[in-house]
């Protein structure tokens, strides 16, 4: 059931895609090996068909892009990072439920 | 989903469990989970001692299997967290946290536990930068550093062992003399050579600005005050029940376990409890599976006696 609007981001066009986003980009830093980050995997999903147009819902694997979780300094997932005119707005570590991302999203849209 | 009669709160293995027991009663069932099923399971990277597995088994496809084998005899299944609970004439209505309300018959409370907090200065605020409670999560983070393991009973043990392969050194850090995890554990993780116990001490504050940089630690024995460089901290000192948002006629221990018969029936008449959140000796998988089976045919005894 996973959603075809959850954007896969990387090192290379992280700068593109969440950092000169026009709208708001919730970014998931996620690996396979943990099994909190399967468990809100289809909350991300829900997430990116409900906030379509409205924000960027991506996923970053931390083992494929090493770059970028160093640079915010992530030592833990999953961890969502919500992103607006390439500033970090919120930060949310740990699995949560729906609810709580919605929250923090709306604060930003 | 007027006429369920049972609602099961929770989906680690304690909730499944008694899923897969009452639906085979033929129960008609709602499994509530607040996120995805699993429970704490989904905090461990593998599973060494579940019957069945010789050979241990990955965590997560042990929590796959379950969820499969709890949904094959048919059970309904929502999201949704329960706020509030409560005992009225026809069986017990509860509130939910979007709005909704149901009434049941009959309630398993499988809400489990959740790792316990040091409750020190510097804990929360590096929550995510060094403190960890899931090494299974954030250990591959600490390739080639010092980190240190706070706990001494199986979790905080297994979790060291799991450690050792991605950190250069594990300190384990005790409040007493000795180990509490089963002697098969205490011999591996003690003969371990990347895992240096740090005996009778207690962590009084973790430290840094963006990340962990030190812990400051206390002798309980000596009194002596310590300094310990590590850049990363996991923390297993025991679980706090998911109970609060139970009625007070439930009745629980002065940690907030809910004390059930071994029918694993509560105090309130309709509410049942199984799993991590109940008061007992041995919190593992296999316990917990066992009370969701109870709490399961509990539930079908009640119906058919009613």
């Amino acid at each position: 059931m996973s959603s075809e609007k959850v954007i896969h981001v990387t090192d290379s066009d992280f700068d593109t895609i969440v950092m000169k986003s026009s709208i708001p980009v919730l970014v998931d830093f996620w690996a396979a090996w943990c099994g909190p980050c399967r468990a809100i995997a289809p909350v991300i999903d829900m997430l990116a068909d409900e906030y379509d147009g409205k924000a960027k819902i991506c996923k970053m694997n931390v083992d494929e892009n090493p770059s970028t979780p160093g640079k915010f300094g992530i030592r833990a997932i999953p961890t969502m990072i919500i992103f607006k005119d390439g500033k970090v707005m919120d930060q949310i570590t740990g699995a949560v439920g729906k609810a709580a991302i919605d929250t923090a999203l709306n604060r930003v849209i | 989903m007027d006429n369920t009669q049972l609602v099961i709160v929770g989906s680690g293995p304690a909730g499944m469990a008694a899923a897969l027991y009452a639906s085979r009663a033929r129960i008609k069932t709602l499994l509530l989970e607040r996120i995805s099923p699993g429970g704490q399971m989904l905090l461990t990277h593998w599973v060494d001692n579940y019957l069945g597995f010789p050979d241990g088994i990955m965590a997560y496809e042990l929590v796959e299997k379950m969820t499969a084998h709890a949904k094959r005899f048919g059970i309904d299944e929502m999201n949704g967290e329960v706020v509030s609970l409560v005992r009225v004439k026809d069986g017990i209505r509860m509130e939910l946290a979007d709005g909704n309300s149901m009434l049941t018959r009959a309630v398993i409370i499988a809400t489990g536990a959740n790792p316990k907090r040091l409750n020190v200065p510097g804990e929360q605020e590096l929550t995510g930068k060094g403190v960890s409670y899931c090494a299974t999560c954030d250990g591959p983070f600490y390739r080639d550093q010092t980190v240190a393991v706070v706990g001494g009973g199986d979790t905080a043990v297994e979790e060291a062992m799991f450690l050792t392969k991605f950190a250069r050194k594990v300190y384990l850090i005790h409040r007493r003399d000795r180990l509490r995890a089963v002697a098969l554990l205490q011999e591996k993780a003690l003969s371990e050579p990347k895992i240096e116990p740090i005996w009778n001490t207690v962590v009084e504050s973790v430290n840094g600005v963006n990340a962990v940089e030190s812990l400051s630690l206390l002798n309980r024995v000596t009194g002596e005050r310590s300094e310990l460089p590590v850049s990363g901290v996991f923390v297993f000192v025991g679980l706090a029940p998911n109970t609060s948002f139970l009625p007070a006629e439930v009745k629980m221990d002065e940690q907030g376990f809910i004390l059930t018969d071994e029918w694993m029936k509560t105090s309130v008449s309709g509410i049942l409890a199984a799993g991590d959140c109940r008061a007992k000796p041995l919190r593992q998988i296999i316990t917990a599976v066992g009370d969701g089976a109870t709490a399961a045919f509990a539930v079908s005894h009640m119906l058919t006696t009613e």
